[in-house]
């Protein structure tokens, strides 16, 4: 299972925005997503929780939108959202599960 | 559901409304997935009106601004996609902060919660969700000055479908 947990990434626009615009980023992980309430058909048992449960997104310093996830989010996750673009810089993805394991990525922005 | 959208309706009768329908459409049969006895009796009814008030607070929901842009029925229960848009400015003093989705009838009714902030520009996400089995799907959105805003929608899951 572990070589199935990551590979984390994010994307944003490719070219140059204007100051002040808003911008889609799209990110995917690769996870499991375990809720812990699935049965292993196999051996009757549950299998155990394993899921992302909290995405902080940083941009210009700042944390600019925060989440909390359950085991009822997808298997590797999709997730997007938008920005508003304020000056050129890395915009930093983190994902945390329950396991305590953190995944990084981040994209870059430029404003022309 | 036909909800009036230019009133305030309180959480109490605005999930009550929700529930009868929802209830309704549970005798009639319309469901795909009957629950057998034992387990119903296994599964007890979640209060998602609590779970709705711990997460986002209590208080009057307004039944408007909040777009779930999805057809009525999924084909993949284990990837059904949520595209959340809520339509409200992101402005420094007047902006969403806090956005969560329920499906009453899946094993933990609380899905996700994102904050926000006016660096998000425009109050809008999406990603894929699991569902047990058909439910309401309910979305509240919060403002920075406590404003509730909210939107249900019944989503069918289409016979066959695992949670996965």
């Amino acid at each position: 299972m572990a070589d199935e947990i990551g590979s984390p990434k994010i994307r944003g626009p490719k070219d140059p925005v204007k100051k002040g615009e808003v911008v889609e980023f799209k990110s995917l992980i690769k996870h499991p997503m375990e809720s812990g309430l699935r049965k292993d058909k196999a051996t009757d048992t549950l299998i155990p929780a394993h899921f992302i449960e909290s995405v902080v997104v940083e941009y210009g310093g700042k944390t600019v939108l925060k989440a909390v996830w359950t085991g009822a989010v997808s298997k590797d996750p999709f997730f997007s959202f938008f920005v508003k673009a304020e000056a050129s810089g890395p915009l930093k993805m983190t994902w945390k599960d329950n396991k305590g394991q953190a995944f990084e990525a981040s994209a870059t922005l430029t404003v022309a | 559901m036909v909800m009036n959208q230019n009133n305030a309706v309180t959480r109490r009768t605005f999930f009550r409304t929700a529930g009868a329908v929802g209830a309704a459409v549970a005798t009639s049969g319309l469901l795909n997935v009957p629950l057998t006895l034992a387990e119903e009796a296994a599964a007890p009814a979640v209060d998602v009106d609590a779970l709705v008030a711990k997460q986002m607070g209590a208080g009057a929901i307004a039944m408007e601004k909040v777009q779930l842009d999805i057809p009525a029925t999924a084909e993949n229960a284990a990837l059904v996609r949520m595209p959340v848009v809520i339509d409200h400015p992101m402005e420094a003093n007047n902006f969403i902060q806090s956005v969560a989705l329920f499906i009453d009838n899946n094993p933990n009714p609380f899905i996700a919660q994102f904050d926000l902030t006016p660096e998000s520009g425009k109050a809008a996400i999406e990603f894929r969700a699991r569902m047990a089995k058909s439910s309401k799907v309910r979305v509240v959105a919060k403002s920075n000055t406590g404003k509730l805003y909210g939107l249900v929608k019944e989503i069918q899951v289409a016979a066959g479908g695992c949670a996965g």
